[in-house]
């Protein structure tokens, strides 16, 4: 008789628990936070506030609207010139950081005026594809960073042929990685991102721009 | 003795309950116009292979064999399908310019090619799903083709 008590309170704890597991499941769900969960819930309605904040996804994009300035082509340009000096100097974590800003500053990219309809497609169309090699560069080990590298910098060639650029750029190409690929850069000399100090020197300026 | 009893009873009671609890199935009637095999001429072999090799979490169906269905297994699954879909969806090729096509063949070829794709946890108790040497060069050399005629 005992034992039936004890197996029926079992179960009943066992039921709660999964049902506050079960909603917990799906307060996060709406929530749409991925890394917080627990804390999320456990934490008072203020503190609830400022982890929101500390996060700095959401604010951070709001941010970067607002201020506009930021939505312009030699943005993303700086960005990928800064994500291409990490991979010349073989910093695996600073690029996986750049990736992350590079994908946030395409994101903001303002494509609304000067641009025939054609232009605005294509526009769109080298951004999606870019923000997604993008993001693939913030979460990968340094040779995959580079795989992604070689078709956003073809991205950020199409990208230059429509937004056209103030600056002076180089488009330099290596031969032997991956059966010959090119990138941007502002500087004359060649920096190899693809091969970093393996052959750092490898590659030849293909076209300039501007 | 007994602390064992109760444990052994709170696991089971455990994973009897979370059978109840609900999960999304990744399941759809018929195959939209988008569909990677309705808009390439896919040979047959080709089609098969990535039909049991990738189109699980690849597609907006899955085929779930029982212990599929079995918690947790089906919560792991679960996470894994909605990061496919997400990475790459076959039955939505079409709708994806030939920029972002000839990016997704590049990436399958990669990770077809590293043998990253498919996952060693799927192949593990799927395989059929993966892939022999002579299939990653077909397949391969497929997706190649179809990148160049983009």
């Amino acid at each position: 008789m005992s034992k039936l008590k004890l197996v029926l309170g079992i179960v009943a704890i066992a039921f709660v628990t999964l049902t506050v597991v079960s909603c917990k499941d799906a307060k996060n769900d709406k929530n749409n936070s991925t890394d917080h969960h627990s804390e999320m819930n456990a934490d008072e309605d203020h503190s609830k506030m400022n982890h929101d904040n500390s996060d700095g996804h959401h604010d951070g994009d709001k941010k970067e609207m607002t201020m506009g300035g930021n939505g312009n082509s030699q943005a993303v340009l700086n960005d990928y010139f800064n994500l291409k000096d990490a991979l010349v100097s073989d910093d695996n974590a600073k690029a996986k950081a750049l990736g992350a800003t590079l994908a946030k500053t395409l994101r903001s990219l303002d494509i609304s005026s000067n641009y025939s309809e054609s232009q605005k497609d294509d526009l769109k169309d080298i951004i999606e594809d870019a923000v997604e090699h993008a993001e693939h560069i913030s979460e990968s080990d340094i040779a995959h960073q580079r795989e992604h590298f070689k078709i956003l910098s073809k991205d950020m060639t199409d990208m230059v042929a429509i937004t056209g650029t103030d600056k002076k750029l180089y488009e330099q190409f290596c031969p032997m990685y991956d059966g010959g690929t090119a990138w941007l850069s502002m500087s004359e000399d060649i920096k190899n991102p693809y091969y970093g100090s393996k052959m750092l020197t490898c590659g030849k300026v293909q076209k300039e721009i501007n | 003795m007994k602390a064992v009893k109760i444990i052994a009873i709170v696991l089971l009671v455990a994973f009897v309950g979370i059978q109840f609890m609900p999960v999304e199935r990744n399941q759809s009637d018929g195959v939209p116009k988008t569909d990677f095999m309705l808009v390439n001429d896919v040979p047959s072999d080709i089609k098969n292979k990535l039909q049991v090799s990738c189109y699980d979490c690849h597609s907006n169906n899955t085929q779930y064999p029982w212990y599929n269905k079995v918690q947790p297994v089906a919560w792991f699954l679960e996470g894994h399908i909605k990061e496919g879909k997400a990475e790459l969806n076959f039955n939505e090729w079409d709708s994806l310019s030939s920029r972002r096509k000839a990016s997704k063949l590049r990436s399958i070829i990669k990770q077809i090619e590293s043998g990253e794709m498919p996952m060693d946890s799927y192949t593990l108790i799927h395989k059929e799903a993966a892939f022999s040497e002579e299939e990653i060069q077909q397949v391969i050399k497929y997706m190649e083709n179809l990148k160049d005629s983009l």
